[in-house]
């Protein structure tokens, strides 16, 4: 009888921890029930009520683009005063900045250490405005009959802004055939996004790294989202807007924890069917884990020097490029460092940021100067940890006014003073500072500059998410830097684990020693 | 030297090796898997070490309640009562009397089966270690993160001092693992005390004077158990 209890007690022992150990390593196999809705309601896409090509008004031979848009208000009486409301045409938001009080800020008047700054630059940079003809100072914001309809509503693919015409397409006999333009107008596609956001910093993939040209043909393994493979979403799909006022921020300009565009928006605040995960997005962002690298098709600039700009090679301005065709080196924009496959860095953010702004003062002694600065740190309850590409820049200063300088790049003719026709500095940074209406003392320098760029694009298919040990792991893990909080698997105090080390190495030695005089003496006694 | 008697008895009933095994397989398999955790080394991965942590661990919280109950029915808990009654003996037979072969300070009887050290390091055990393992365990399971907006199961700001509590009780449990590895080697012979947690017998050394009235009650046990 005791021995049967023996037995029956031992087998408990040995089989409930393998019972137990069974139960552990089974995999929860719950579906995602989200996301399956998801993937039910995605694919459906977008089909125009509308059929313009049978619109009477737009039947006519239109040779003054500005006459289309009075075409299309015609009709849509309202949706001028709307865009007129919007960042995409004012390129300045009204934003409260704590220290700096409400600002009204945007591509309109900051500056960047890409190309640095519209400023007596407008007829170049602002082929990428909604309207037509911001050239100088004196656009008129006011008239409806200058906002661009067709650049982001042309499904045609073939209206396309004019290089250095202040937002126009080619004018005259060259321009486009507008017939079949209007004909297919309707909701913006990827392509209408793309033919300015993935060309910021002037060229495809400069500036954001995870928005480029590749995003109109590749797969999911490149875009979950966007993947011609898989659901092969629009950029509106997530950017939805109401009377034209687009969800979605870039902090390059933006300053305020409003109107953003959010995974959370359609995947919920609690996406995972494994908890552990979804606690992590108190604290991190889906994109942190999501994006594990970005700039995956081609490189994207990762640094610019404006320094080494104005080099002769034999007299002459010159470009060299790299085995990609990258421009390492032209004399008219300077050095650059070029990267793909990036794995981001990370940082905490909340929503709201802040702008080095042209009349802000240059700290020398507090290098490199953040040309925006996001907010955010552990203990604020409304950061996460989001993955940012840096994009570090050397541009020029005011070494006595302590100030950035906006120069003048871009003119239509020589000797106007635009750097990028005469290659002379001198000259460039005070026309430009002129036209900004700032004073400049004539004495300049590089400076090292940062700016963070929010990736939050090019989002990873699941399985390739980071996993656990990417961040939890004593050295080289993603968030390394990050030190401003306890992470189990990467932190510990030196102290205590030294202390624990040396109690069980004395626990050893004490019982060896103890055991050793213990058989002696048992020897010597027997 | 009084005259003894070896009689042998049922020391540890059924449930009682059952806890002790029990317990012993989760210590060591929290200490693996949380040590992995820590970042100490690199055996099964970061995340089977957490999910086979938390599973292990609500497990021994199962079996924590099971024990509690046991030991408060039966009247067991008594045994971990401290005394000062024989404890420098105690010390002093393990500094000098086992070279000499001297004999046990403490007898072990039924109705005290441990040695005033024993009571002493085990008590601390279930009084402090494990309960700070188990209070820092929960913090660190149901940890939400600084304020965190919808979830606020408990708003702290920082999981260090969790974090450097669960290890140190950690420490504290291994090095006693270690020691009492060792020490169950000192008993009558030198497997006495590992047999006696297996079966659950045990000869006990009985002085004779006290041996009518305690004999008795030894075969008033034996009886219930057959």
């Amino acid at each position: 009888m005791g021995n049967l209890k023996t037995i029956l007690t031992f087998a408990l022992v040995v089989l409930l921890p393998l019972v137990i150990i069974t139960i552990a390593l089974r995999e929860d196999k719950t579906e995602n029930r989200v996301l399956l809705n998801l993937q039910k309601e995605y694919p459906v896409h977008h089909q125009s009520g509308t059929d313009h090509a049978a619109m009477e008004i737009l039947q006519q031979d239109f040779d003054n683009p500005h006459e289309i848009t009075a075409a299309c208000l015609s009709c849509h009486t309202e949706r001028g005063k709307e865009v007129m409301q919007s960042a995409h045409w004012n390129w300045e938001r009204e934003a409260y900045i704590p220290g700096r009080g409400v600002t009204y800020l945007g591509k309109k008047n900051l500056i960047n250490n890409f190309c640095t700054g519209i400023f007596s630059n407008e007829a170049s940079c602002n082929r990428c405005h909604i309207g037509y003809g911001w050239k100088d100072k004196t656009f008129d914001f006011a008239n409806q009959f200058n906002i661009d309809c067709l650049v982001c509503h042309d499904n045609s693919g073939t209206y396309e802004k004019a290089r250095g015409q202040a937002g126009y397409p080619v004018m005259g006999e060259d321009g486009p055939d507008f017939k079949p333009i209007l004909a297919s107008v309707g909701r913006p596609k990827r392509e209408n996004c793309g033919s300015c956001h993935f060309h910021g910093g002037g060229g495809n993939n400069v500036k954001h790294g995870d928005l480029e040209m590749a995003l109109l043909t590749a797969g999911r393994d490149v875009d979950v989202h966007m993947g011609v493979d898989g659901m092969n979403m629009a950029c509106v799909d997530c950017h939805s807007a109401t009377n034209h006022k687009m969800k979605g921020r870039y902090y390059g300009t933006s300053s305020e924890n409003t109107q953003r565009a959010e995974c959370t928006d359609c995947h919920t605040a609690m996406p995972h069917t494994n908890n552990k995960l979804n606690e992590h997005t108190i604290k991190v962002a889906c994109q942190t884990c999501h994006i594990p690298v970005y700039a995956k098709v081609n490189s994207t600039k990762m640094s610019w020097d404006w320094s080494t700009a104005t080099r002769l090679r034999d007299g002459k301005p010159y470009v060299d490029l790299d085995s990609l065709g990258n421009e390492l080196y032209t004399s008219i924009k300077g050095s650059f460092g070029w990267h793909r496959m990036v794995t981001p860095e990370y940082t905490w953010f909340n929503g709201t940021a802040d702008h080095h702004l042209l009349t802000d003062k240059v700290d020398e002694s507090n290098l490199p100067l953040k040309i925006n600065t996001l907010n955010g740190s552990y203990s604020d309850p409304d950061s996460k940890i989001h993955p940012m590409k840096v994009h570090r820049g050397r541009q020029p200063y005011d070494t006595e006014l302590h100030n950035l300088i906006q120069a003048k790049l871009w003119d239509r003719e020589a000797n106007m003073g635009a750097l990028w026709l005469d290659l002379n500095w001198e000259r460039a940074l005070e026309e430009g500072m002129e036209y900004a209406g700032l004073p400049y003392s004539g004495n300049y320098d590089f400076i090292q500059t940062e700016m963070l760029l929010p990736v939050n694009h090019m989002v990873s298919p699941a399985n390739e998410a980071l996993s656990c040990a990417d961040c939890h792991t004593r050295e080289g893990g993603r968030l390394q830097h990050l030190n401003d909080f306890y992470m189990p698997g990467r932190d510990y105090n030196a102290t205590l684990d030294t202390l624990g080390k040396y109690l069980i190495i004395l626990s050893i030695i004490g019982v060896l020693v103890h055991g050793a005089v213990r058989f002696v003496a048992a020897r010597r006694n027997a | 030297m009084k005259e003894t008697r070896t009689i042998k008895a049922y020391v540890y009933k059924g449930f009682e090796r059952f806890w002790h095994w029990m317990q012993s397989f989760l210590i060591l398999f929290l200490a693996l898997t949380g040590f992995e955790i820590h970042g100490s080394y690199g055996l099964m991965g970061f995340e089977s070490a957490v999910d086979l942590h938390n599973k292990a661990a609500w497990a021994f919280l199962v079996l924590i309640v099971f024990a509690i109950f046991w030991h408060l029915t039966t009247g067991e808990w008594k045994q971990y009562l401290p005394t000062t009654q024989n404890l420098r003996a105690q010390a002093e037979f393990y500094i000098f009397g086992i070279f000499r072969n001297a004999p046990h300070p403490t007898k072990k009887t039924l109705i005290s089966k441990l040695n005033p050290l024993q009571r002493l390091v085990y008590l601390g055990l279930k009084i402090l270690v494990i309960p700070v393992m188990v209070i820092s365990g929960f913090f660190y399971m149901f940890y939400r993160y600084p304020q965190a907006s919808t979830i606020r199961s408990a708003n702290i700001q920082n999981l260090e001092t969790i974090a450097l509590l669960h290890t140190l009780g950690a420490f504290l449990l291994i090095a006693f693992v270690i020691v009492h590895l060792y020490l169950i080697t000192t008993g009558h012979t030198i497997t006495s005390n590992l047999k006696a947690m297996i079966t659950g017998w045990e000869e006990l050394e009985v002085d004779a004077d006290a041996e009518n009235q305690k004999s008795q009650k030894h075969e008033e046990v034996k009886d219930e158990i057959k």
